[in-house]
């Protein structure tokens, strides 16, 4: 493993309005590897493919391709250069053909007119080579989304030929489809490009990767051959713990309590392509930490329990009867509460006050015809504000001023008002600064004291460990392993997330 | 008193522009602001801005309500056209007067409650889907009429159109009425406040609890009621029924007034009474043309310019580089991690 | 994955439809009225239909590529009224033709610029463009500005006389040649290429290497010449010109285009598909005339329902392609 780098960046940082992503980054991708780039949330991962490829430039570092400098200032000039990109969200246009998809901009043309006849033709030599035959001039919504995968890869790599990024390229493949794109992946890596793949299954890291780079808060971690890299040591490097380290754990619960039937019972709960089936219980006093890697299924779990994803199999019970869950406001008439982790895109209600975002839950369960009265507002914004010391304590203000700390207490501020039994929080502290940080989490350890349900969903595995009387362990869109009491430990967890999923599914 | 504050501040844009209007106006026209007192009513230009202002008024009540969710309602016009044929032909055939009235505002209900249905069930762009209604309504409008202009004689009827109850002009009254009306209905009950937190970000309102489609079914509903009153107030006007041109491009002058009125057409706050100073903005300016004696052809040019400055103001473009300095300062204060 | 191409492609359905619509349609009128099926009748519809065809091509590729155009009613009313008083005042017409082209061609890479340059929505942008056409056409002159030349005689005078005493006049022929050049400028060049992609997603459109803000402003350029080439072929049909004429003008070409197979939040249709849905309305009224007691607000009735149906039907289209195509949205939203 001597060969020379194709693509090499040397110390490379970043930051935005004064807050670091990217701080003296080294990476390197080798001709004919396959290169995996991992890192949880945040770590810096997009930030990073993003000055590679000339989205974003960067403050410090160098790039190098094949030996010599570069610094690519678009998206259009890295892929003159070779560096070619595939996004999450298939950067193709649905509604135009295989063809006309694969060459936008560059169509073949006769006196002046597109040739369609030989665009077509060189269309399908050009799939056929990956082994794809299909019939190029039907549109591309036609086609599932691995087919739209792989024809976007097809371009990326006819267009850049050098170094291909792809972003999270088998996120909403089933096992087959993976297959099939990771055999093109092979093909390509054979023809001596340099592939990065970011991925958050690490099963898939195992099965196609050469060597790993693991990102963590905007620092490199470590760059290892895949080979000599036990996954628990991956999810270590992933994690930012060493495996001897232990973390405390706090919370217990009655043995009587704990084993008297729930209240809340979900029963082979699942949805087909979201999360399997699972058995969740949740009790008055008890906190269920939810722990799995980024697209284990965590907030898919969440979305079932809160009827935003309608399940279709298994039911709920409640004190004993089954009832319907299929939206949301069936759930706020059960009493359950949801704290969404994108509080930007799914929480607040930007232009509304603190005061409205506070009331607003509560009103729609009430129905539109019963208006809380100005005072009732007033009274029970003042009363959040200054139970989770929301600042600036000012009610009229709209959401959007404040920081995101002071967001997410709105928030839980919504659901507290409408006194829920049964509270969902996904990742409840994330992108939060250190003192609201501490707020939140005996936020939730007080309300498990008065006798709510909780669910929290972390990938803080040091936080799940403080607070959790149990804590469900998800791996590949499966509930793996449930840990209870005693055996709750940030090793214990990371283990359950490396286990084999047959193994521990028995 | 602080409420009061508040409201004032948010109408001053509207009253400030309304007054440079009307005074611009005065200074051309020295008879502009002449009202008199006869007859048992008031006459005078400003009364006369008041009554004509009456169908856009009434249709910027409700298209108020539809923007504020982050649609949009082009059929409003043709809706005029039907609830108007609707009105005419029932009086023509002898119907008694609140069975009239009790049609045409059921007619109008149904034309919101399908665009309603299209936009909120079978979750059609509003643009589409209001657009049927606007090309297939005239001509269900004319099919009612049997493609004449039936005209009918029916004082009791006309009353709504040109009477006065305590010198104020019926159609005055009307719009007044309506605008209080749905106004105190969406403040008072939580509609207006879910109303907003649904054309705010209708993802987070369902996540929330709110019933989103049920919100949007009411406001098309709502518009479709305005327009109805609206077709009744220009049937009884004209004492007839045009199915061809009443209406017609009303629904422009409504967004419009929605736009003047401060509403952003990408949704969230509403003010309802924002809107009506609007119309009442468009019509001093028509009204003002013409006493003032220049062409009325500047009018279309003048909406034109109105609408082009009041945009550019409101485009995203514009409203980030102001606004762009205030959230480097949020964002310095919130430390974010950038998502990956 | 069958690499043959099939009968009728997916994509190809709404315009199938069209066109199996157009084609039954009148089948059903020659049942009842054996004189429509003459060349005479076909020129009639042509040569009726000439401005608005053309000024639909134009609504064609602005709808294509995800927008409006509200302006062009106005925009023909324009160019007549300032084609007939150029005339007036002694103007060669040709001169004049090619001087309101190049006015209707600018006022529509104006609005292009606004709506890039602000972002602003196309609707709202037209709505002003509307509004300033038309009151231009009003300071213009408000009356009917009737023209004779012998230029323009000549022109009307040219047709090709079809077997069976049908003309195939000049209106008829240039609103062909539009077509035709708009069918060759969508399918077969770079630009239509562009267009489509604009249609299919802005931002993705900009990461596949589109020029956004050249196409935006050549798309509306577009539209304006041709809304423009609408006002002199309506200036020729009617020998005047009027600013109160063509209103709502958008509304008949909207309809021409959506019924023509084509998707009105852009990305899929072909301008083939306008013709027919062009040719649909023109059959309509003409079967109105022939029946003699039906009323033309049926016109209004019937174009309504066709679009209602071609909205549901790509509406069904669309819903079918989730369910089999699998959703790359795992969270697609459920709740209401």
């Amino acid at each position: 493993m001597t060969r020379e780098a194709l693509l090499e960046s040397r110390g490379i940082s970043k930051s935005f309005f004064g807050i670091r992503a990217l701080a003296n980054v080294d990476f390197e991708v080798r001709a004919g590897e396959i290169h995996a780039l991992l890192g949880e949330n945040g770590a810096g991962k997009s930030t990073l493919v993003k000055i590679l490829t000339g989205a974003y430039r960067r403050d410090a570092g160098t790039i190098a391709l094949e030996g010599r400098p570069v610094s690519p200032r678009d998206v259009g000039e890295a892929q003159d250069l070779g560096i070619g990109t595939v996004y999450q969200e298939v950067n193709l246009l649905e509604n135009l053909t295989v063809a006309e998809n694969l060459y936008l901009g560059r169509q073949p043309r006769r006196f002046g007119l597109i040739d369609r006849r030989r665009m077509e033709r060189e269309a399908k030599a050009l799939l056929a080579g990956y082994g794809l035959h299909l019939d190029v001039g039907e549109s591309l919504s036609h086609y599932s989304v691995a087919v739209r995968q792989i024809i976007a890869i097809a371009r990326a790599a006819d267009l850049s030929g050098k170094v291909l990024f792809l972003d999270e390229p088998t996120a909403s493949l089933d096992a087959r489809e993976v297959d099939l794109v990771f055999g093109i992946l092979r093909e390509l890596r054979s023809r001596g490009l340099g592939i990065v793949i970011i991925t958050h299954f690490l099963d898939q890291v195992y099965a196609i990767a050469d060597r790993v780079t693991v990102l963590r808060n905007g620092e490199r971690v470590g760059c290892r051959a895949i080979a000599d890299l036990p996954k628990r040591d991956l999810i270590g490097m992933m994690l930012g713990r060493e495996l001897d380290e232990e973390t405390h754990h706090r919370a217990e619960i009655s043995a009587e309590a704990a084993h008297a039937p729930a209240p809340i019972r979900f029963r082979d709960f699942g949805k087909r392509g979201s999360v399997a089936p699972f058995d969740l219980d949740a009790r008055p006093g008890e906190v269920v930490g939810i722990a799995g890697l980024l697209g284990s299924g965590r907030s898919e779990t969440a979305f079932l329990l809160f009827g935003i994803d309608r399940a279709d199999s298994g039911h709920l019970e409640i004190d004993g009867r089954e009832v319907p869950l299929a939206s949301p406001p069936e759930a706020v008439k059960l009493g359950f509460g949801f704290c969404p982790e994108d509080r930007k895109t799914d929480g607040i209600i930007a232009d509304l006050s603190v005061r409205e975002n506070i009331i607003l839950a509560l009103q729609a369960r009430r129905g539109w015809a019963k208006p809380l009265s100005p005072r009732e507002q007033a009274e029970i914004a003042r009363k959040y504000i200054r139970a989770l010391d929301i600042r600036p304590p000012v009610a009229e203000r709209p959401i959007k001023f404040l920081s995101g700390g002071n967001q997410q207490k709105v928030i839980l501020a919504r659901w507290l008002a409408t006194d829920p039994r049964f509270l969902i929080l996904d990742e409840p502290t994330r992108g939060i600064d250190i003192g609201a940080h501490a707020e939140i989490i005996r936020l939730i350890e007080q309300l498990c004291a008065e006798g709510m349900a909780l669910v929290v969903i972390s990938s803080e595995l040091e936080e799940l460990v403080a607070y959790s009387h149990r804590v469900v362990v998800l791996s590949d869109r499966r509930h793996v392993r449930e840990l209870r009491g005693a055996e709750i430990s940030t090793q214990s967890i990371m283990a359950a997330m490396a286990a084999d999923p047959e193994e521990s599914a028995a | 008193m602080t409420w009061i504050a508040t409201r004032l501040r948010r109408l001053a844009p509207q009253l400030i522009a309304l007054a440079l209007v009307v005074v611009a106006i005065t200074l051309i026209a020295p008879g502009f602001a002449h009202v008199t007192f006869q007859n048992g009513r008031l006459y005078g230009s400003p009364m006369d801005v008041l009554v004509r202002a009456a169908p856009v008024a009434l249709l910027s009540i409700g298209m108020t309500l539809v923007i504020a969710t982050k649609g949009i309602d082009l059929s409003v016009g043709a809706t005029i056209a039907i609830t108007g044929a609707v009105a005419a032909s029932m009086v023509a055939a002898g119907h008694p007067l609140a069975v009239v009235i009790l049609a045409a505002l059921g007619v109008g209900l149904l034309c919101g409650v399908w665009n309603g249905l299209l936009v909120g069930l079978i979750d059609i762009q509003p643009i589409i889907a209001t657009l049927i209604l606007m090309v297939a309504g005239r001509g269900i409008a004319q099919l009612i009429t049997e493609g004449v202009i039936l005209t009918f004689n029916r004082p009791a009827f006309a009353f709504l159109g040109s009477g006065a109850f305590l010198g104020v002009p019926m159609p005055v009254i009307l719009w007044v009425l309506t605008g209080l009306a749905i106004g105190l209905l969406v403040r008072v009950s939580a509609l207006g406040l879910l109303i907003e937190a649904v054309g705010i970000n209708r993802r987070a309102s369902m996540m929330i609890g709110i019933r989103a489609r049920f919100l949007i079914v009411f406001v098309y509903a709502a518009a479709g009621l305005c327009a109805a009153i609206a077709g009744l107030i220009v049937t009884a006007d004209i004492k007839g029924a045009d199915a061809n041109n009443a209406g017609l491009w009303l629904e422009l002058d409504a967004i419009l007034a929605v736009v003047i009125g401060g509403t952003a057409l990408s949704g969230g706050r509403f003010s309802i009474s924002a809107s009506l100073i609007g119309a009442l903005i468009i019509q001093a300016l028509n009204t003002g043309i013409l006493i003032s004696g220049w062409p009325p052809e500047f009018n279309l040019i003048i909406k034109a310019v109105v609408i082009i400055v009041i945009l550019a103001l409101q485009s995203p473009v514009v409203a980030n580089s102001l606004a762009a300095a205030a959230r480097v300062r949020a964002d310095l204060k919130e430390p974010r991690r950038s998502r990956t | 994955m069958s690499a043959r191409a099939p009968l009728i492609r997916a994509r190809n359905l709404p315009f199938a439809a069209t066109v199996v619509i157009f084609l039954a349609a009148y089948a059903f009128c020659v049942a009842q009225f054996p004189n429509m099926l003459s060349t005479r009748v076909a020129g009639n519809l042509l040569t009726d239909n000439a401005f608005l065809g053309i000024a639909a091509v134009g609504m064609t590729f602005v709808i294509l590529s995800g927008g409006i155009d509200l302006s062009i009613g106005s925009v023909i009313a324009f160019t007549s009224v300032f084609v007939a008083v150029l005339v007036r005042a002694g103007v060669h017409p040709a001169a004049a033709f090619a001087l309101a082209l190049a006015v209707s061609t600018l006022f529509g890479a104006a609005m292009g610029l606004m709506i890039h340059g602000l972002s602003m929505p196309p609707f709202v942008v037209t709505l002003a463009g509307m509004f300033l056409a038309r009151g231009a056409a009003f300071l213009i002159s408000t009356e009917s500005v009737p023209i004779s030349h012998p230029f323009l005689d000549q022109l009307t005078g040219l047709y090709y006389l079809l077997p069976g005493k049908g003309r195939l006049t000049f209106l008829g022929l240039l609103m062909l040649g539009v077509f035709l050049l708009g069918s060759l400028v969508a399918g077969r060049t770079r630009f239509g290429a562009n267009v489509y992609a604009l249609g299919g997603g802005i931002q993705s459109a900009e990461l596949m290497g589109v020029p956004i803000r050249r196409t935006t402003i050549q798309l509306y350029a577009l539209s304006g010449f041709l809304a423009g080439l609408a006002g002199l072929a309506y200036t020729l049909y009617t020998s005047a010109g009027y600013s109160l004429a063509t209103v709502g003008v958008e509304l008949d070409a909207i309809a021409a285009v959506v019924v023509g197979g084509t998707l009105l939040t852009g990305g899929s249709g072909l301008v083939a598909g306008t013709f027919f849905g062009l040719m649909i309305q023109g059959l309509i009224q003409t079967y109105i005339v022939f029946d003699g007691t039906l009323s033309s607000w049926w016109t209004k009735i019937v174009v309504g329902l066709l679009l209602f149906l071609f909205i549901v039907l790509r509406r069904v289209i669309l819903l079918f392609h989730e369910r089999t195509g699998r959703s790359t949205d795992q969270r697609a939203f459920a709740g209401g």
